[in-house]
């Protein structure tokens, strides 16, 4: 029977002498006879190890997104992870350590997120980043908690540009904590915060690209913020991040992002990456984990996890969050990825995804019936499309042509739509990104088959 | 005897030389990328992206070769401990060994190249593993249905409170206490918290468990529910958990199992079957996903019929097939009082495969097995060590043994920090210190199943060493053969320098 366990039943014998029992079963006096379960688990008895991995390949054929040259986005893209980085990343010393409570045998890993920590006040153009959240989604709650904390005001307003799934997760957790939030729409791509009342608030939200890929005025949303007493938070996209300007130029308080762009796959939508950098002011209000630099007793630069009276283990209920776990390893692979990117890197990458989505969405615009959903407000590395008929139709169309055709708006908002696209708009909506994984022959054949599709 | 295989004492953290920064290895011009091969127009970014959103500098990252950038990061690896390396005694993060075969799942491009927005039809290997991985979750645990969204223990937390919470106000009641106990895990209160109620604190007894008289003192109609842990942070079974759920459930509250030590039960008592209503299980620790040097880990929550309907969504349903030999099909579906998203996607995907690989592999035999010797790993260790060091609560202990140094740290001033200190030097990862807060100087032991006789031998010859060096009063210098020397976390706090750029 396959299994990992050392014993042998010499020394299940000698063990249990020792403990003066008879049985292994005898271990579990203290549950309450009442209590044990007297049948099997209904799980199958164990498989051999080819076994599950054949089971395991069997579910990934059936899988046929993974075959198909991607066009889709919406907070997660189809970036290269180069070998070296999946290496570098799957090294067990890594994967197989635990939360650095004792910074002596852990300087590597938090060396590591030291250097993270600086590429990402770096990105954001912020002097504080912290060790990582789950995902953007949690990076944006953990955002917007900051705000609230700092300003004393519940009053929030959400663009409606910021990711829809991201703005459910801050719904959910507003519950909670009692957030109001607010939605404002969006105007031809573009956030209008006359609509959101003058009243005072505590945060204002805006994606930068928003998750239709269009460049926001942030002047205008610090402006808004400024003048209902708010902090700014940007969800920003770390990539197109290499050539826009950045969260901390425009004036953000805090920025939050998705990091999985930088060297971890699609998998599905997780493990992925949440980026949260911030101004000085708002540093004993952070989430998560902070490394930070010190000296060991002979003096020694040596790295450590610090502030940690912010944290729950601490604090308890009075910490500023929850957060303990959280994804260490997907930060250390997006430290790695950004070495290997390095400074020319990011910006050529950045690069790369706006000309191809340039490309790609003249060539659909100049297709029969396609009209861009945002009028003529600029986007950068994806963009959302009016067809004439349902999205879902032509993704199911361009499958059987070998491509992932973008993501179907109304998959994301509802049939109803809401303040970034209308109920009327919602069905025919689809949202095309372009990475720099594609070249010029699968953009031209993937436009070619667009217009097939629509026909 | 043959030798112990468990100890880091061969590693090779060579040397006591600091390793610089990426950005002290850069040099303007090297580079490490390489972008595919485009065919496309090469526009400049003034027609790509509007001067007034345009950065004026790149992102000063680092500029590094690729075999710098290697060496870098292995030498980094040098210097840091892993299960991989040795044993990793570390009470309540069940550092167990995490078999290969997982990482080959997750890294199957079957499953890692799908995008999480792929509409269902062309996703249906990922829904069937989520499905699966629901229902053998809700089997070992005693539930009707779970969320797999939740991305870590105390993010199943917050869902679990705002599950109370959503089933508090569908009953029309507006409840405002959660119970905890003071042996519980700091993320418990800090949940509740956010989770928009008030901490109720009661007390251990002299058992080591929850009080139930003072737990019926603190129960009446204001409280949403209880937060539990069983086997708690003592290492300890809660033996009146029928009692305390029946209490709690008496008042209209509803019972929460935090799942943090689920490892030393499965397959031998499920929560559901305790009275439990609400679960969340660290998949990271009981199904060794692994723990990533503090992440990812992932959450689940799984729940009792009743409160079904509250789950987060979409849920992954296996569909009823066309006809009976057609292949099964699978859909998403939202349940109709649900709560809301807790993730931006469908939550830790590649970790939920790991877990669904993990259980397969073990099967309901192998997964009784792991219980039964983590469990008499634990034990062996109580017994052995009990002369050595101070076992506050000495009666048989579940997969986690829990130890004073409060009488070595009287005798000798070395503290329990400083006895984990000496076992740096001994070649172990030391065990969770100052933890529970309620025993003082404490020694969280949580050996694992995975470690052998000859491990746990030479780990308890390490600790009786140790505190016999605490006696010689020899700890205080402890650790000396690490790339650093005891870390000054104080200084860090006073001057803080988060980043390379904040260095002067």
């Amino acid at each position: 029977m396959p299994d990992y366990l050392p014993h042998t039943d010499e020394d299940i014998t000698a063990m249990l002498e020792f403990l003066g029992l008879a049985s292994l079963d005898e271990l579990f006096a203290a549950v309450p006879a009442a209590l044990r379960l007297t049948r099997d688990l209904a799980l199958e008895a164990g498989l051999p190890e080819p076994d599950v991995l054949a089971r395991a390949r069997a579910r990934g054929r059936a899988n046929r997104a993974a075959e198909l040259i991607c066009f889709a986005g919406a907070g997660a893209y189809d970036h290269e992870v180069p070998p070296v980085v999946r290496q570098l990343a799957s090294r067990s010393e890594f994967v197989t350590a635990y939360t650095p409570y004792q910074p002596e045998v852990a300087q590597g890993g938090l060396q590591a997120i030291f250097e993270f920590q600086t590429m990402v006040s770096r990105l954001f153009g912020l002097p504080i980043a912290n060790a990582s959240l789950y995902d953007g989604a949690s990076a944006l709650v953990e955002a917007v908690n900051l705000a609230v904390g700092a300003t004393g005001r519940h009053r929030v307003l959400v663009s409606a540009g910021v990711h829809p799934n991201w703005r459910a997760v801050l719904a959910t957790f507003a519950a909670g904590t009692g957030h109001q939030l607010v939605e404002v729409p969006l105007v031809e791509g573009r956030s209008d915060w006359s609509a959101a009342g003058p009243e005072e608030a505590g945060a204002v939200v805006v994606g930068y690209p928003n998750y239709l890929g269009c460049l926001e005025d942030l002047g205008a949303a610090r402006a808004a913020a400024d003048a209902r007493g708010a902090l700014l938070a940007v969800t920003a996209d770390p990539v197109a991040a290499g050539i826009l300007k950045s969260p901390g130029e425009w004036g953000a308080d805090v920025a939050v992002g998705e990091g999985q762009p930088f060297g971890t796959p699609l998998g599905f939508g997780g493990p992925y990456l949440g980026l949260f950098a911030c101004t000085s002011a708002h540093v004993r209000r952070l989430p998560g984990r902070l490394v930070g630099e010190t000296v060991d007793a002979d003096g020694k630069l040596a790295y450590v996890t610090t502030l940690r009276a912010r944290e729950q283990d601490i604090r308890r209920e009075r910490a500023t969050s929850n957060v303990c776990t959280n994804q260490t390893l997907i930060a250390l692979t997006a430290a790695i990825h950004l070495g290997w990117l390095g400074t020319a890197g990011l910006a050529d990458v950045a690069t790369r995804c706006a000309r191809g989505a340039q490309h790609c969405r003249r060539g659909l615009l100049a297709l029969d019936g396609v009209q861009p959903l945002t009028g003529t407000t600029p986007t950068v590395r994806e963009f959302a499309l009016g067809l004439p008929v349902p999205a879902a139709v032509v993704q199911a169309r361009l499958a059987d042509e070998g491509f992932l055709a973008g993501v179907a708006l109304d998959q994301l908002v509802g049939e109803d739509g809401d303040g970034s696209v209308g109920a009327e708009e919602a069905p025919n909506a689809l949202l095309v990104s372009v990475t720099e994984r594609r070249n010029r022959t699968e953009i031209d054949r993937f436009v070619a088959a667009f217009d097939k599709a629509l026909r | 005897m043959s030798a112990a295989g468990g100890r880091a004492a061969s590693a090779p953290l060579v040397g006591r030389e600091s390793e610089p920064t990426i950005f002290e290895l850069s040099r303007p011009g090297r580079t490490s990328y390489q972008l595919p091969t485009s065919g496309l127009e090469e526009p400049g970014l003034d027609e790509l992206v509007p001067p007034e959103h345009r950065r004026s500098e790149p992102v000063p990252l680092a500029e590094v070769s690729e075999r710098d950038l290697v060496g870098h990061i292995t030498r980094l690896s040098h210097r840091q401990y892993s299960v991989d390396l040795g044993a990793y005694p570390l009470g309540s993060c069940t550092m167990k060994y995490n078999p290969k075969v997982c990482d080959a799942v997750a890294a199957l491009a079957g499953l890692s190249e799908v995008h999480p927005a792929a509409p269902a039809e062309l996703a249906q290997g990922w829904l069937a593993t989520l499905a699966e991985l629901e229902r053998a979750l809700c089997e070992l645990a005693g539930m009707a249905a779970a969320t797999l969204q939740p991305a870590a223990g105390a993010a199943g937390e917050l869902t679990g409170l705002l599950l109370m919470r959503a089933y508090d106000e569908a009953r029309g009641e507006r409840r405002r206490r959660v119970i905890i106990p003071d042996s519980a895990h700091g993320t418990n209160p800090a949940s509740v918290t956010l989770g928009g109620y008030e901490v109720t604190t009661v007390k251990s007894d002299e058992r080591g468990c929850v009080d139930v008289g003072a737990l019926r003192q603190v129960l009446d109609d204001d409280v949403a529910g209880m937060m539990l842990t069983n086997p708690n942070t003592l290492g300890l079974f809660e033996e009146d958990i029928v009692e305390i759920a029946d209490a709690v459930h008496e008042v209209g509250g509803l019972m929460y199992y935090d799942g943090a030590n689920l490892n030393a039960i499965l397959g031998v008592v499920r929560p559901g079957d305790m009275g439990v209503d609400i679960v969340h299980l660290n998949l990271h620790k009981t199904f060794a996903t692994p723990h990533g040097g503090g992440g990812p880990g992932a959450g689940p929550v799984a729940v009792a019929e009743h409160l079904a309907d509250f789950l987060p969504g979409p849920r992954a349903l296996r569909l009823e097939p066309a006809g009976p030999d057609d292949p099964p099909r699978y859909g998403w579906a939202t349940p109709a009082r649900s709560i809301g998203r807790v993730h931006g996607w469908h939550g830790n995907a590649l970790v939920l495969a790991r877990a669904l690989a993990y259980i397969e592999v073990h099967g309901r035999d192998g997964l009784l097995r792991v219980a039964e010797r983590a469990v008499l790993n634990a034990n062996w260790l109580r017994r052995r060590l009990a002369g050595t060091l101070a076992v506050p609560f000495d009666r048989p202990c579940m997969h986690e043994v829990v130890f004073s140094a409060a009488p070595v740290h009287k005798r000798t001033g070395a503290s329990a920090h400083d006895v984990a200190k000496g076992l740096i030097d001994e070649g172990f990862h030391p065990p969770t210190v100052a933890f529970p807060l309620i025993v003082d100087d404490a020694l969280m032991v949580e050996p694992t199943e995975t470690e052998s006789y000859e491990t746990l031998v030479a780990l308890a010859e390490a600790i009786e060493r140790v505190v016999a060096r605490a006696e010689r009063h020899e700890l205080a210098d402890a650790p000396t053969t690490t790339p650093v020397r005891r870390v000054d976390e104080a200084r860090a706090a006073r001057t803080l320098i988060p980043t390379f750029d904040a260095r002067r």
